[in-house]
């Protein structure tokens, strides 16, 4: 930590969050909130003489409440950088009338109540999402008694009751009566494992956060009497199987089941009912103090990020890498690596390790001081640019310009353009081009696809980032779904032209489905708006012309929503088979017509 | 099986394209459901198309070589790869493409593993019928793909880690003592995050800090 603080190449922004990213891989520009310290870092020696003075006191954070601190403090001991900090909201305020003892005790004269936030601008070339976890909230739990009973804890609180600079110094004590427990029991998978309340994944971490806690118990006191209460203890990793047979050794006991209530007996220790699930038996057990293993959910600044850079979250909430096992650090995004528990949950060796795996592909992209860029952007066709405006006013890049006054015909920036082909779609005159996928090449798939048994079939365009990516992931998880789904990939379903839709209806098409990103995680800003107005525009073209409009669906799947895709598929199947042989040749006659007329 | 033309281009078919098929086995994953075989004999006789081969594994280097001597020897410009995801091997083949002298973006994928054996997998001729449709969809595509250039732009040599519990530390100082510049924001007034909280850590049992 300390090597963070003095690394010159390094710049360190504490009391900050990322509130805005603009640009592209390579070239992005950072907007950074920094909140105000009120203490000068530089100059803080956190000699401490602020906090005596300061008459405020309020549970500390770091401690999890199990200690107190002033308005003015340090977050903990070995804190980087070594500052002092000021709670602006508890503090009592500045005028001297009022306190400002602090300022008055402070030899240095580095407090300083004018302090502002600031917004900071930062370009940089990539991004490593590292932005932890966040632990389980046990207090729906009830059954264990964490909110009405003072000697049940959760891991987290207990940590901070055993570490040599915790509340206690390193003392196991109990909250209630502040006696040394003679018996600690643990209960695994709080929040966990549990398809009812909690996550249903595993926390990774809980079990070999367990056995360490029983082992480091045990060192204190080898008398102390321990019991875990588990569903399955994971002890998979390298020396996990050592130090879980080495708790056994020490006699802590280990009990398969996890308890259905706990009571709190006039002393204050705990009655703790459970089914021994080896046994088939109910036992109570009498335990001093009982230790709630958190489970690990994500952080909760995880979805502003998300929607901010246009990633992908996994139905846990996790963030979801560009591939699971070949691209396990990096983002579908160009640029943008994860590392640490922002991923899933992990112990900190794995999160050291995908920590500098992220550094090596950051590096990788960035060594060479330049990037080549996909060419797959969109080109005005001067000649036919009729100069409305509509390309620029639909582009989230705002990549094209055009002069609707004097009528000059539009421009797009290569540069900025990052493709989602929403200007093609949206342009009435042809005039613009979508390299690599051009009106031709699409309607060319459409046309090989429909060539024969057209009726039988289901035309589906998917987006690169979500839709399609969740049609793989539902290929992944070996999910079967009916076997005339045929798939055109677009980069964004903004691509996916009023033009293709007629056209698959008039080449015999029973059905037609549009998917996309769910609206917020669009990959290109907010292209898929478009797509939203512009399939509503052509079902009530459709309406108007006689056609089902539930014909055309729109669907938001994302690259983790294998299930939902299989399920859209199933769900298009029974709408096709509604449509009759009859149906689609009126359809295609109605269009004929309207294409003559 | 293989079908193929003499590279010899008859009258009238000098700017036609030539087009090569592959149609990837890998290994069973595609082959236990889609009659490969029969998908690259039925893709032999679309139009352009000069080789249509079924391949155990396209991604593999012999395999990768088979295609880029067909590409020399028979004069290909064209690539329709029939295997996996193009989010797993697009860049793969694009550079198979360069290598044998071609624009990397004359290359289409037709997804016949996660979007066709893997989802189809009780329907074994349904799912050949319609690894079939999505070749033909590939071919009328690549047909019509144009060489692209990719461009190069300048890069900024730092990086942004948000958060700064123990990843986002590892990788800051990982990053930074290779010579890169980073920015390091952390919403607490301290770094250290969820793993400085903690006593001793598994398996080492030290402290954490």
């Amino acid at each position: 930590m300390t090597d963070v603080g003095r690394h010159p190449r390094i710049k360190l922004y504490t009391l900050s969050e990322v509130v805005g990213i603009k640009g592209y891989v390579g070239n992005f520009e950072v907007k950074i909130l920094k909140r105000a310290r009120y203490v000068d870092e530089k100059e803080c020696t956190s000699c401490g003489e602020c906090a005596k003075v300061c008459p405020v006191v309020r549970p500390d954070e770091f401690n999890l409440g199990l200690s107190s601190r002033k308005a003015i403090y340090s977050p903990f001991p070995q804190a980087v950088p070594a500052a002092y900090v000021i709670n602006v909201n508890e503090c009592l305020g500045h005028n001297p009338v009022v306190c400002a003892k602090c300022v008055e005790a402070c030899d240095k004269k580095c407090i300083n109540f004018h302090m502002s936030d600031q917004e900071i601008l930062e370009e940089v070339g990539s991004i490593v999402v590292a932005t932890g976890l966040e632990a389980y909230d046990p207090r729906e739990l009830d059954e264990y008694g964490y909110t009405r009973f003072e000697n049940v804890l959760t891991s987290l609180e207990f940590e901070r009751l055993v570490n040599a600079g915790g509340p206690t110094r390193g003392e196991l004590i109990r909250p209630k009566d502040r006696k040394k427990p003679r018996s600690v029991g643990f209960v695994q998978c709080v929040g966990s494992r549990s398809a009812r309340k909690g996550a249903s994944y595993c926390s990774n971490i809980c079990c070999m956060n367990t056995i360490k806690s029983t082992l480091v118990l045990k060192e204190h006191d080898p008398d102390l009497e321990i019991k875990v209460f588990y569903i399955d203890i994971r002890a998979f990793g390298k020396g996990f199987e050592d130090l879980y047979a080495r708790s056994r050794r020490l006699g802590v006991h280990y009990l398969r089941g996890l308890p259905g209530t706990v009571e709190e007996t006039p002393e204050g220790s705990l009655r703790v009912a459970v089914e021994n699930t080896a046994t088939g038996k109910l036992e109570i057990h009498h335990l001093d103090m009982l230790v709630l293993a958190l489970g690990v959910k994500p952080a909760p600044s995880t979805q502003r990020l998300q929607e901010m850079l246009g990633l992908q979250l996994t139905p846990d909430g996790f963030f979801l890498e560009a591939h699971p096992k070949l691209l396990p650090v990096d983002a579908a995004t160009r640029g943008v690596f994860y590392a640490g528990c922002a991923e899933g949950p992990k112990d900190i060796k794995e999160s050291v390790t995908q920590a500098s795996a992220a550094a090596a592909r950051a590096i990788r992209l960035m060594h060479r001081g330049e990037i080549t860029t996909e060419p797959i952007t969109s080109e005005v066709v001067a000649e036919h640019c009729k100069s409305c405006g509509k390309c620029a006013e639909v582009c989230p890049y705002n990549a094209i310009t055009v002069d609707v006054k004097k009528k000059t015909p539009a421009v797009v920036n290569q540069a900025a353009c990052a493709g989602c082909g929403t200007c093609a779609a949206e342009c009435r005159f042809g005039a613009i081009i979508m390299n690599h996928f051009t009106d031709g090449q699409i309607t060319g798939q459409i046309e090989a696809m429909l060539e024969e048994n057209p009726s039988e079939k289901i035309l589906t365009f998917a987006c690169n980032w979500c839709s399609y990516a969740g049609a793989d992931y539902a290929g992944v998880s070996r999910l079967q779904y009916p076997s005339n789904v045929r798939l055109i990939r677009t980069m964004c379903s903004g691509r996916v032209d009023e033009k293709f839709i007629w056209h698959g209806f008039r080449k015999g098409a029973p059905v037609i489905l549009v998917s996309g990103c769910h609206i917020g995680d669009c990959h290109y800003i907010d292209a898929n708006h478009w797509t939203e107005k512009r399939v509503a525009r052509l079902h009530k073209r459709m309406e108007k012309m006689g056609l089902r409009p539930e014909r055309l669906q729109l669907a938001w799947i994302s690259a983790a929503e294998g299930v939902r895709f299989a399920q859209v598929m199933k769900d298009m199947e029974a709408l096709r088979r509604s449509v009759t042989r009859e149906e689609i040749q009126e359809t295609i006659r109605i269009l004929e017509e309207a294409k003559k007329g | 099986m293989e079908q193929s033309m003499p590279l010899t281009r008859r009258k009238g078919e000098e700017n036609r394209p030539r087009i090569g098929v592959y149609v990837c086995h890998c290994g069973l994953n595609i082959a236990q459901t889609v009659d490969c075989g029969k998908v690259a004999g039925e893709a032999a006789l679309l139009e352009d198309v000069v080789v249509s081969k079924d391949i155990g594994y396209a991604c593999s280097e012999p395999g990768q070589q088979e295609i880029k001597n067909d590409i020399l020897e028979q004069g290909l410009d064209r690539i329709v790869v029939a295997s996996c995801s193009p989010r797993l091997h697009e860049p793969t083949f694009r550079q198979m493409l360069i290598s044998a002298g071609l624009n990397p973006y004359l290359l289409e994928m037709a997804n016949l593993r996660e979007q066709c054996s893997w989802v189809h997998m009780q329907e074994p001729e349904a799912a050949t019928r319609k690894a079939l449709d999505l070749v033909k969809m590939s071919v009328s595509r690549v047909r019509q793909l144009e060489p692209l250039e990719e461009e190069v732009l300048p890069l900024t040599r730092r990086t942004l880690v948000i958060g700064g519990g123990v990843a986002g530390i590892q990788a800051a100082l990982d990053l930074a003592d290779n010579g890169f510049d980073v920015v390091l924001v952390e919403k607490r007034p301290s770094i250290g995050g969820t793993m400085a909280q903690l006593d001793k850590t598994f398996p080492t049992m030290d402290c954490s800090i």
